[in-house]
């Protein structure tokens, strides 16, 4: 067994110090697809916490009944019977969000930080500091994909949740929405931008 | 001369470690150097030194030297452009030159400022000398953006691809890409109505009054922007007043496009400069209109309506848009280029190569000298690496024989 950690530095570290985005540069891909808008990336957001904390608890529950060989199999479809149920979920009651997230809510399947979690913590620990980690470790994630989304939102089209923010008078006095922001090269640079800072303000994380 | 070396003597006090104004001391350095040879670190007063006149200093200022055809035939063209386009029939030489001056000199302001302003900040903050670098960015990146590009876009784009190209690796000598071509691709792709189309090419305002403004609605592609909108084979390219554009027109430059790119012998005046100077590299030129004829002839050989461009032939292909002054001045960035001679010419082959497809193939972009020349900026350490490997079985095989 790991060394005993605190139940709270479980559900707290992924913040910041153990950003599964930040830190451990996982999940990229979703922050790079789905934060062109707010609404869909903190809709990904709740529903990575929510897969990524039931999975963990489900898989804590019966690690040690799941054979070693066959782990990664069991870990899989654990994931894709919650990842179904949460893009049921959302086609029933959020469809136009659904639409916009089209595949991305499947892909949770093969997100890195779910797999990760499995294999890291819940395969070694009780339900509930499972279940802590991997609320935690969702919000990380989620912090991360709104700050993209909400900075890549109000610079590429001038709305936040579909609200225009910039004032039509700025337009008329010249200002052009950054059709760069839209693009997903963009998402890759405000994510190395907030590394950057995080790094700036966390001495310890820095490479040597 | 003298009494500014002696103030500056004087004053040199206060900027060194202890000193009142220590911390601007990187600032204080960059203009003293800027104006004498220095003396204090680059040229050590003890112990055998190498002497060449050839700093990093000198190059750059041999580059802006050989960018003043392509800039004054700029400023012309952009007067002469404004001219076609309200309809003169003479063209006062100095009036021209006067309007193309004062419609760039806000751009080249604005870009030296927010470039040089970076830079400086920098310098200050990592406590190292202001590098020289920018000093050929501020006026390149002027002169391969339309005419009359916003300034505040224009000051956006400098300071994303200062920041994010050149001092994140490290400030210059270190970076990966071109950073000037990074500041068009910048507003290429953030502002795509304002950056090609065909309202942009010409300068419609009245430049401080010193012309009368274009009437609104007024447009005009460039050559390669009415090929690539052309239905099957382009027949006619036609001017800003609707005559026909000759590829001897083209060759001087006279047609709407990016402030200074369009004058393909003003490049090769440039071009002539650099190599006597011995700071472009032959090679890389030379492959990749190379690499471009080749392109343009298949493709001119398989001709087909999908692809209007492929209809030009090879040697007007190099005349028109961007090509020309991407093979001169932007292939051949020693920083971003090839380092060894073999993978230099498959460099520059490529750049030829992928300009022509991307111009002739991808309907959607007109042209694509830009965008070549930064994909082989990302694959050039992977070509000297490849060479290296080659050079280093080459030499293992011999031993063994």
């Amino acid at each position: 067994m790991a060394e005993k950690i605190s139940n709270k530095s479980v559900l707290f570290n992924p913040f910041s110090k153990d950003n599964p985005v930040l830190v451990q540069i996982l999940g990229i891909c979703s922050v790079l697809a789905v934060t062109v808008k707010l609404e869909p990336a903190i809709v990904m957001g709740l529903s990575v916490i929510a897969v990524l904390a039931f999975s963990n608890v489900i898989i804590s529950l019966i690690r040690t009944t799941i054979p070693t060989n066959i782990r990664i199999i069991v870990q899989l479809v654990v994931v894709a019977g919650l990842v179904v149920m949460v893009s049921q979920f959302l086609e029933a009651y959020a469809y136009a969000v659904s639409k916009q997230l089209s595949v991305f809510i499947s892909l949770i399947i093969t997100n890195c930080i779910l797999m990760g979690r499995l294999e890291a913590f819940a395969m070694a620990n009780r339900p509930w500091p499972s279940f802590l980690d991997g609320v935690g470790n969702g919000i990380g994630y989620s912090i991360i994909l709104v700050i993209v989304a909400f900075f890549r939102e109000l610079l590429g089209s001038g709305t936040l949740l579909g609200y225009q923010v910039v004032p039509d008078a700025a337009y008329e006095a010249g200002y052009v929405n950054n059709g760069l922001m839209i693009l997903p090269p963009m998402a890759l640079i405000v994510v190395a931008c907030i590394i950057w800072v995080h790094r700036s303000f966390n001495k310890d994380l820095q490479d040597k | 001369m003298s009494a500014l070396r002696k103030y500056l003597d004087r004053i040199k006090p206060h900027f060194e470690p202890g000193g009142k104004y220590q911390k601007f001391n990187s600032a204080f350095d960059a203009f003293e150097s800027f104006l004498y040879t220095p003396r204090t670190r680059s040229a050590v007063a003890t112990a055998a030194q190498i002497h060449d006149s050839m700093d990093s200093k000198r190059a750059m200022i041999i580059v802006v030297l050989a960018l003043m055809p392509c800039f004054f035939f700029g400023m012309y063209n952009t007067g002469y452009q404004h001219w076609l386009a309200n309809g003169a029939t003479d063209f006062p030489f100095w009036q021209l030159m006067a309007y193309g001056f004062l419609t760039v000199l806000p751009r080249v302001a604005v870009a030296y400022i927010v470039g040089l302003g970076i830079e400086f900040i920098v310098a200050q903050w990592r406590h190292e000398e202001v590098q020289e670098g920018f000093l050929v960015t501020g006026i390149l990146v002027p002169m391969i953006c339309p005419p009359e590009v916003s300034l505040w876009m224009l000051a956006l784009a400098v300071a994303f691809s200062v920041i994010f190209v050149k001092e994140v690796f490290g400030g210059t000598g270190y970076n990966v890409l071109n950073v000037a071509l990074v500041s068009r691709a910048f507003l290429f792709f953030a502002y795509p109505a304002q950056m090609s189309g065909d309202k942009v090419w010409v300068a419609t305002s009245s430049a401080f009054g010193t012309a009368a403004p274009v009437a609104d609605g007024f447009s005009c592609a460039t050559p390669l922007g009415q090929i690539a909108t052309a239905a099957g084979a382009p027949d006619v390219i036609t001017g800003v007043n609707g005559t026909a554009v000759t590829a001897w027109d083209a060759f001087l430059g006279l047609i709407p496009g990016s402030f200074g790119e369009t004058s393909t012998l003003c490049i090769i005046i440039g071009a002539i400069i650099l190599l006597a100077a011995g700071i472009a590299n032959w090679r890389i030129i030379v492959s990749v209109f190379a690499g471009g004829l080749l392109m343009g002839w298949i493709a001119n050989v398989f001709a087909s309506p999908l692809y209007p461009a492929s209809y030009i032939p090879a040697v007007d292909q190099l005349l028109y848009g961007g090509f020309a002054f991407a093979a001169v001045f932007m292939a051949t960035d020693p920083v971003t280029a090839c380092r060894t001679t073999a993978g230099k010419w498959v460099y520059g082959f490529l750049i030829g190569v992928i300009a022509i497809i991307i111009r002739t193939y991808n309907t959607g972009y007109p042209e694509g000298a830009m965008l070549a020349v930064l994909l082989m900026n990302c694959f050039a350490p992977l070509i000297d690496w490849c060479v290296v490997q080659a050079n280093i079985r080459h030499r293992l095989n011999r031993i063994a024989q």
